[in-house]
Formats: structure tokens, C-alpha cells, sequence
């Protein structure tokens, strides 16, 4: 596969002034300014193929926007290179954004007091589509995220939802080669959520589309991406699959017993003191969850030594969820490759 | 070429979207036009003419000093500076055109819809209430459309570099009204450039600011000369490409200061 984006040892300063407090100290502002550095991007590399669906996650702050915001050729970065469809973004720029499309989930780029339709229709000769392609465009776009019915609308006038999916249309006018998302589906209801999607992956597969997306929401991450790139204060910290970051840092299973009569600790384990189990306490004595460890046989195994011994009246196998993965990260980082 | 004539067209729809904004623009200019031709009225008195201007001369003078303001006159410098607050310069610089000659397109489109919508009318309204001399040697308005087209380029030219200037200052509001009362006092909007002190003038005539409004009016009430309007619009056309050269300088640093506020 050939890479599309080339990103090596990316890194980007901020100087920022710091007021000082009080009245006293607005005085002394007036005359010196206190500076602090902020590095929002830390010596960031990655690259990514044609076609590729990627995830660009951590939490707020950690450095995501800045970095699209310099892969979109908007930010001088501090240091490194950027190449992308072998093009140097900040310096080609005008060239370059022909072959990009952007989606700024919190930031609108249509033109907020005309139609719709006068937007894509400047668009349209901002990028110089041809009317065949412009119809095909629309039409695919159409299909799924139906915005026929309020193109005629000024877009002050769009719902949330309605203007997202404009959005997503605008940013894709040109059929770009390369889509950045920075996070589109931020403060958007399910139904709106599942038919960007839909239409994300049906780009993807009929333009083979390469699209790096930022996000707050793991589901969007599950239904789109395979891999993902995880950023913490400027840094990566995981660049893989995305079920390998469940499989490598989730600790295993999760299998929640309810029993009948009221249990100790103690009990419990004794009875599967061969296995790779932790127990710990969920309520009123009468519901306990075993952690499991490691591979799948165990799951049985734990199951067939409780069941033995206790009476139970319900149990459920639960899969650590990827959203309880990620969180753990974001709070405790990642140390020597395991979840510390 | 093609996207930047659309770029007028659309601002073009955007000031249809506004009209109350348009009707009282008319109404204010008809107001300082009379307030100005009161003013000079009463400053002429019994006197036919004042530093070899006729009254006649003046109101029409002043009259399309207002109009041709219609015309150059622009909010660019603002929209820059609010696309810097606001970070909206990150969606302008995603776009395959240059934000600067945008920002110009714009300009015009907004120039060309008040000269036909506002200005002509305007002016009818105004040759109606008040005593001025319209010319009508066809040359005559040849030089002036010249002369104001590039009053229009001149005067966007400072509003860009006023506009840029919130590039690096995050808040240059005070520098954008002080550059205001500026043009209007220097550009002779207020008082024709002639009637200043002659140290004044001198100084004048090494700024740019006369280009913008006291040319064109110049020439519209027949106060020039033939050898002057000639010089005039060399002037102009002078400052026009001087002017390039700190717009492109500074265009350069403030793209590598970009920072996009709010996310």
C-alpha cells in the first residue's frame, strides 16, 4: 500500500502570554509580559496509507486539533515534516487543499446568511467542478445523508444535525482524495451519528477516501476505524489496531455471578485459587465479578469451579468495553507497554 | 478567475440579504451631505468663491466625495481582524484561493452594489435637493471612474494592512478607527485637500491618503486642471503598486503567526 501522509518528528510550539493576577498585576503587564512555551505537539510521527480509515484520539488538549490544523496546511509547525500526496502543506497550500477536504465539528464554513445551494454553488467553482462530477457528488452525498429538503435554507436557519450533514457535504464537493474530520459528530443525536457513518465508510469504499478523524466518541472510532493513534500531551502513545489495543491493554474478561445465598471473599476464592482470577465486590454481598485474566478456556473453567460449589441464580460474560480501555489510559497513561 | 466572480456575486446576494441595512445607508449619506452643504453655506456667506472654489463647485464636490465613499469604502480591515478573533481564517486558509484577493473580490462585490443600488440613486436624490453640476463630458467621467476604481483599490489596500495587523495584535479595534477618522479627515471627505494649509498640503502629497477621495471629487467638479488630473491619477496608479509591496511582506509573517483561537 502506498502512504498518502508522511508525518516525521512533528512538533509545535506555542508562546503565551500569562496575565498576572489583580489590579496590581494588570499594571505590571502593561509594562513586561510574562511568557510560557507550550509545546502542543511533541515530536509526533506516523504515516498513513491510501484508503486508510484512522482514528486520531486522547483527550482535550492533548495536541489532536493542533495537529490536523497543520496537516490541513493552516499552522506552521515548529518542527519536522509533513508530506502529504507528496506535497508540503504550509508551503503548497493553495495547490494542496485542492486534494483535501475538512470538516470542523464546533466551526461552520459554509457562508452563514446565504442558501445552501449558493454555498455549494461557490464551492463548486472555488474547486472547479466539472458539472458531471458536481451531479455524481451530489447524488452519492443525497442518497445517504438526505439534505435535498433544506438546501434552500440560509444556513442560520439549519438544526444542528441539518447543517453537520452540509458540512460533510461542503468538505466533499471536490471528491477529495484525503478527508480530515475533526470531530464531526460532536453534539449530533444517534440517528445523525449513523448516517454520517454510513456514509463515511460508503466514501471510503466507492472513492477510496482516506479519512483521519478526531474524536470524543469511542463508537464513532468502532464503526469507522481499524486503527487508531492515541495522543497524550503531544505525544503518541499507542499507533495500532484498534482491536489490538482492546486485546493488549483490556484486562480480559469480565464475568458477573449472582449467587443465591450471600458470599465472602474468602470463599470465592478459594474456590478457584488455581485460576487466573481477581474477585471483587459489585453489591449486597450477593453479586460478585471475577476478572479474568488471559485466554478464553478460563472463562469455563471459572465457571464449572463456581458452579460446583455454589448455587447460583444468573451470571453474565462482559467484555471490558473499549471505552473503559481508553479511559483508563487517558487517566494512568501507558507504562512498558501495559496498562499500569 | 471564474471563482473570484463568484466570490462578488455571492457578497453581492449577502447585501441583498440586509436590505434595511441598505435603505438607511442612503438616508445617512443625504444627512451629512445636507449637514456638510449647510456647513460650507454658511462658511461662503456672500462671498461667490472661496480659494477659487465656487459654491456650486463645492456642494457638488461634496456630494460625490459622499458618493464615491459609497463606493471604496469597506469593512475589510474588520473581517479580517474577525476571522483572526474568532479563528475563522482556519476555514478560509483550507480553501484553494488567496484569502487576500478574496478579501479584495469581496470588497468590490460590496463596492459594486452600493455604486449601482446606492450611489446612483443617491446621487439622483441629491441633484434633486441640492444645487450641484453634474458633468457631462463623456471624458470627464471616463477619468473619474478611473480615478475611483482606484480610490477603491488604494483604500482596501489600507484597509488590508489595518486588517493584517490583527495577525500580530489579537485586538487592533482602536487601530481600526483610528485609521478610519484618518482617511476621512486626510482622504479631504472632510475639507477638500486645496483649503489646508500649504505646509499641509506638502505633507499631503508623500501620503496616499488624497488618492482615495480627494481625486476622484476633484475631477468630478471640474477643480483640476488638465496638467493636474493627469498627474493625479499618476499618483494614484503609483500608490496602488506601492502599496503591494508591505501587503505581501507582512502576508508572509502573518501566515507563519497564524494561530487559531478556540479550538
Amino acid at each position: 500500500m502506498s502512504k498518502i501522509i508522511e508525518v516525521n518528528n512533528l512538533s509545535k510550539d506555542y508562546k503565551i502570554t500569562s496575565s498576572r493576577s489583580g489590579l496590581s498585576g494588570a499594571f505590571r503587564d502593561l509594562f513586561s509580559r510574562n511568557y510560557k512555551h507550550v509545546t502542543a505537539v511533541n515530536d509526533v510521527s506516523f504515516h498513513i496509507n491510501r484508503g486508510e480509515i484512522v482514528g486520531y484520539i486522547g483527550e482535550n488538549g492533548a495536541g489532536k486539533s493542533t495537529t490536523i490544523k497543520m496537516l490541513t496546511g493552516i499552522l506552521t509547525p515548529s518542527s519536522g515534516s509533513i508530506v502529504i500526496n507528496g506535497m508540503d502543506p504550509h508551503k503548497n497550500r493553495e495547490e494542496y487543499v485542492k486534494s483535501i477536504g475538512v470538516v470542523f465539528g464546533q466551526r461552520s464554513q459554509l457562508w452563514w446568511d446565504i442558501a445552501v445551494q449558493e454555498s455549494f454553488r461557490l464551492l463548486k467553482k472555488i474547486y472547479k467542478v466539472n458539472d458531471a462530477d458536481y451531479k455524481r457528488n451530489m447524488d452519492l452525498i443525497n442518497s445517504t445523508l438526505e439534505i435535498e429538503g433544506f438546501l434552500d435554507q440560509p444556513v442560520r436557519k439549519l438544526s444542528l444535525g441539518q447543517r453537520m450533514r452540509c458540512e460533510l457535504a461542503a468538505a466533499l464537493i471536490h471528491n477529495p482524495q484525503i478527508l480530515f474530520l475533526d470531530e464531526p459528530t460532536i453534539g449530533l443525536d444517534v440517528l445523525v451519528k449513523m448516517k454520517i457513518r454510513e456514509f463515511l465508510k460508503e466514501i471510503n469504499k466507492e472513492y477510496k477516501t482516506t479519512i483521519l478523524l478526531t474524536t470524543h466518541d469511542i463508537s464513532d472510532i468502532e464503526a469507522l476505524c481499524e486503527r487508531v493513534i492515541m495522543l497524550d500531551e503531544g505525544k503518541i502513545i499507542y499507533n495500532g489496531e484498534l482491536e489490538s489495543l482492546r486485546t493488549s491493554y483490556a484486562e480480559g474478561k469480565e464475568i458477573v455471578f449472582e449467587f443465591k445465598e450471600k458470599k465472602a471473599k474468602a470463599a470465592l476464592e478459594a474456590a478457584t485459587s488455581s485460576l487466573p482470577v481477581t474477585w471483587s465486590h459489585l453489591e449486597n454481598d450477593l453479586k460478585w465479578i471475577a476478572k479474568v485474566h488471559k485466554n478464553e478456556i478460563s472463562i469455563s473453567d471459572v465457571m464449572a469451579a463456581i458452579v460446583e460449589k455454589h448455587e447460583i441464580l444468573d451470571l453474565k460474560v462482559r467484555e471490558v468495553a473499549l471505552e473503559e480501555v481508553i479511559r483508563k489510559i487517558y487517566e494512568e497513561g501507558i507504562r512498558n507497554g501495559q496498562v499500569s | 478567475m471564474d471563482k473570484y466572480l463568484e466570490i462578488i456575486r455571492i457578497r453581492f446576494l449577502m447585501m441583498l440579504a440586509y436590505r434595511t441595512n441598505y435603505y438607511t445607508g442612503i438616508i445617512i449619506y443625504i444627512i451629512n451631505i445636507g449637514a456638510y452643504y449647510f456647513l460650507w453655506k454658511a462658511i461662503y456667506g456672500a462671498r461667490g468663491e472661496v480659494e477659487g472654489v465656487s459654491m456650486v463647485q463645492m456642494t457638488t464636490y461634496i456630494a460625490i466625495a459622499w458618493m464615491a465613499r459609497a463606493f471604496y469604502f469597506n469593512n475589510i480591515d474588520r473581517e479580517i481582524a474577525n476571522d483572526v478573533r474568532d479563528g475563522k481564517v482556519a476555514t478560509e486558509l483550507i480553501r484553494p484561493y488567496n484569502y487576500l484577493l478574496t478579501k479584495l473580490m469581496q470588497a468590490l462585490g460590496e463596492g459594486l452594489f452600493r455604486i449601482f443600488l446606492f450611489s446612483l440613486p443617491g446621487m439622483i436624490i441629491v441633484a434633486l435637493i441640492f444645487p450641484v453640476n453634474i458633468p457631462v463630458e463623456p471624458e470627464l467621467w471616463f477619468y473619474f471612474l478611473v480615478s475611483i476604481t482606484f480610490s477603491f483599490i488604494i483604500n482596501t489596500q489600507i484597509n488590508i494592512l489595518t486588517g493584517l495587523s490583527s495577525f500580530f495584535l489579537m485586538n487592533n479595534g482602536g487601530l481600526i478607527r483610528a485609521k478610519r477618522v484618518l482617511i476621512d479627515v486626510f482622504s479631504g471627505l472632510v475639507i477638500p485637500i486645496n483649503l489646508y494649509p500649504l505646509w499641509a498640503q506638502d505633507i499631503f502629497k508623500f501620503l496616499p491618503f488624497q488618492s482615495i477621495s480627494y481625486t476622484p471629487s476633484m475631477i468630478f467638479s471640474k477643480a483640476f486642471s488638465y496638467g493636474e488630473l493627469i498627474n493625479a491619477l499618476v499618483m494614484q496608479g503609483v500608490w496602488s503598486l506601492i502599496l503591494i509591496l508591505p501587503i505581501q511582506i507582512i502576508w508572509v509573517y502573518a501566515k507563519r503567526k497564524v494561530i487559531v483561537q478556540g479550538g
